[in-house]
């Protein structure tokens, strides 16, 4: 089963903290939407909220059209995969899986075959009878997983479910978590800090920072032509170049350069690292290499630039490059991003 | 060192186990009392203990006290233990002191206090009477060690239980209880090894049917008899069973 969720001017503080300010957010049913941000940013409290672990002190919550704002947990139709997994120690994975069921009130046979195929489906069918202390990290969130969508919930909420693991398999099981949402087709909410993670997983991603959405859209986007500072910085290492509107485009301390800004006042031009490089669509004049590394992929190179010797400017540079320190290159950019300083 | 470190392990054990090695060994002595030279050894007493149907009675209504005075006391500590644990009420630092000061009060003034009490109330001295004493007694001992077990552990794990549907009642019956077993088992045969033991309660409390501790003082009235040896080392082989079925179950399970 599947629901839209639709979160309406949702207002919540603890203790005089503010943690969320009137964010309102469409979620259609069966997407994946990701709640990206930096820890502290409220994407844990939004997160609560859906599940009814919180009660917001403003706004509502919907689900699937109904209004579940004051609907405890327990009777909603959504259910949470918890950042520790918070199995029952004391239960046989087969009950771990079947619980929701048992809380349902169905009969030990119908939910033990749910229970298997659910097991199944997370690729842990010989592992029934085991407990959950006997599992490895990885498996546990597995079984954490087939435990909440056990129960066919309209939303499936996913609380830094990653978080735990390391890098190769948390890749992994994102390739997994993909999967296996696009074939139950539930709406998935997932809370990470990790952009990458966002990145792989996401439908949408919802940039979160200081209780405020700061960007909404569909990873690409979000990466390539960010609207806000914030999810500009966040997604990923960029460069930010003062820029302030003329009459025929901007200037820059790089020089003038023939962009349009939508409104005026002080710019920031964004280029990403691997956007600047020895050849692209505007030139920003020669550059002095001030340090390199090599990271596999690319080079990462600093850069001087000769007119603004203060400004540095971080390039990727193709493996194949053979960087010279204190070599004066002509860099030109690719895909710029003009983003309004904020006031 | 070492012999020095052996000899005071032996000195040690002799303190405190020679009273309880003298009573059950003049518990088999041939004679009619229990000092020194040890002839013997016969069981005799202990076939006139279990022959006598006063003691055997009071040995009943020993078990019945202890196991029903500890259930309630473990029900009612745990319920306790569990709310002040997970919620924040008003005043919980109060209610927390409050339910472990009888603690620290003597058991004469409990068994006083309750004396008043049970007599304003028309409610006379009986096995009840002293069932509820030991549930005052033993409530603050099982709250105690229930609260300090209750971890964020299980607080995370009922959180997930009541997101998969479970009422407050399953929650606390399928998730908590069980997750908190050893020190439920802990809480509840120390209670039971307390209530058997009582004394003084039970004797300001209690007047027609009484506990095995009473009995074995109005035996005492009457004079020193290997008997009485003979049904003190019962109650303390009573004791040590209990101690080994914790340790066998309880604790063994705990170490992971």
């Amino acid at each position: 089963m599947t629901a839209a969720v639709s979160v309406q001017g949702v207002s919540h503080s603890f203790d005089g903290f503010q943690a969320l300010s009137d964010v309102s957010l469409e979620i259609a049913a069966g997407e994946f939407i990701v709640l990206l941000g930096p820890s502290g940013c409220g994407k844990t409290t939004l997160l609560s909220i859906l599940g009814g672990f919180i009660t917001p002190t403003k706004g509502h919550v919907l689900i699937g059209g109904r209004d579940m704002t004051h609907v405890p947990p327990m009777s909603r139709p959504t259910t949470t995969m918890f950042q520790d997994y918070a199995l029952f120690p004391h239960m046989s994975l087969l009950d771990n899986v079947g619980f929701g069921l048992r809380m349902r009130g169905q009969g030990r046979r119908q939910r033990d075959l749910k229970a298997r195929d659910m097991l199944a489906m997370v690729g842990l069918e010989g592992k029934a009878a085991s407990r959950p202390h006997e599992l490895s990290g990885g498996q546990r969130q597995r079984v954490a997983l087939a435990r909440a969508l056990a129960v066919d919930p309209d939303v499936l909420l996913l609380d830094e479910p990653l978080g735990a693991l390391d890098l190769k398999l948390r890749r992994q099981m994102q390739d997994e978590l993909k999967a296996i949402q696009r074939r139950v087709g539930t709406t998935f909410v997932h809370v990470t800090h990790d952009q990458e993670e966002a990145m792989a997983v996401a439908d949408r991603i919802v940039v979160m920072n200081a209780g405020t959405i700061a960007d909404i859209g569909p990873p690409a986007r979000i990466y390539l032509s960010p609207t806000s500072l914030f999810s500009a910085n966040f997604m990923g290492e960029i460069n930010l170049i003062p820029a302030t509107p003329t009459a025929s485009g901007i200037d820059t301390p790089l020089g003038a350069m023939p962009l349009k800004t939508v409104t005026p006042g002080p710019h920031h031009l964004c280029l990403r690292p691997e956007n600047i490089g020895l050849t692209g669509d505007i030139a920003l004049g020669p550059a002095r290499l001030t340090d390199a590394a090599f990271f596999g992929t690319h080079h990462r190179c600093h850069f001087s630039p000769l007119a603004a010797p203060d400004l540095t400017l971080i390039a990727h540079l193709p493996q194949t490059a053979r960087p010279e320190i204190n070599s004066v290159l002509d860099l030109f950019g690719t895909a710029p991003v003009l983003l309004k300083v904020p006031t | 060192m070492k012999a020095l470190s052996w000899a005071y392990v032996t000195l040690l054990y002799g303190f405190i186990f020679l009273p309880v090695a003298v009573l059950v060994l003049f518990s088999f002595q041939d004679g009619r009392l229990p000092v020194p030279p040890f002839s013997g050894p016969t069981a005799k007493w202990y076939g006139q203990v279990l022959g006598d149907r006063d003691l055997m009675a009071a040995l009943g209504n020993s078990f019945l006290v202890a196991l029903i005075s500890s259930g309630i006391a473990l029900l009612l500590g745990f319920l306790a233990a569990h709310a002040l644990a997970r919620h924040r009420l008003p005043g919980s630092v109060l209610m927390r002191g409050l339910l472990i000061a009888p603690m620290t009060v003597s058991y004469l003034i409990i068994a006083l206090g309750l004396l008043t009490i049970f007599n304003r109330l028309g409610l006379p001295p009986s096995l009840w009477a002293t069932g509820i004493g030991h549930v005052v007694i033993n409530l603050p001992l099982c709250f105690a060690i229930l609260y300090a077990a209750m971890g964020d552990h299980q607080k995370n794990a009922e959180r997930a239980a009541r997101d998969l549907g479970a009422s407050e009642i399953r929650v606390l019956w399928l998730v908590s209880a069980p997750m908190l077993l050893p020190p439920l088992l802990a809480a509840f045969f120390l209670s039971v090894t307390f209530s058997w033991d009582e004394f003084i309660i039970a004797f300001l409390l209690t007047r027609f049917d009484v506990t095995l501790p009473v009995e074995i003082w109005s035996m005492l009235r009457s004079g020193l008899s290997p008997k009485t040896n003979a049904v003190g080392s019962l109650v303390f082989l009573v004791s040590i069973a209990l101690l080994l079925v914790m340790e066998f179950t309880v604790f063994r399970k705990a170490k992971p």
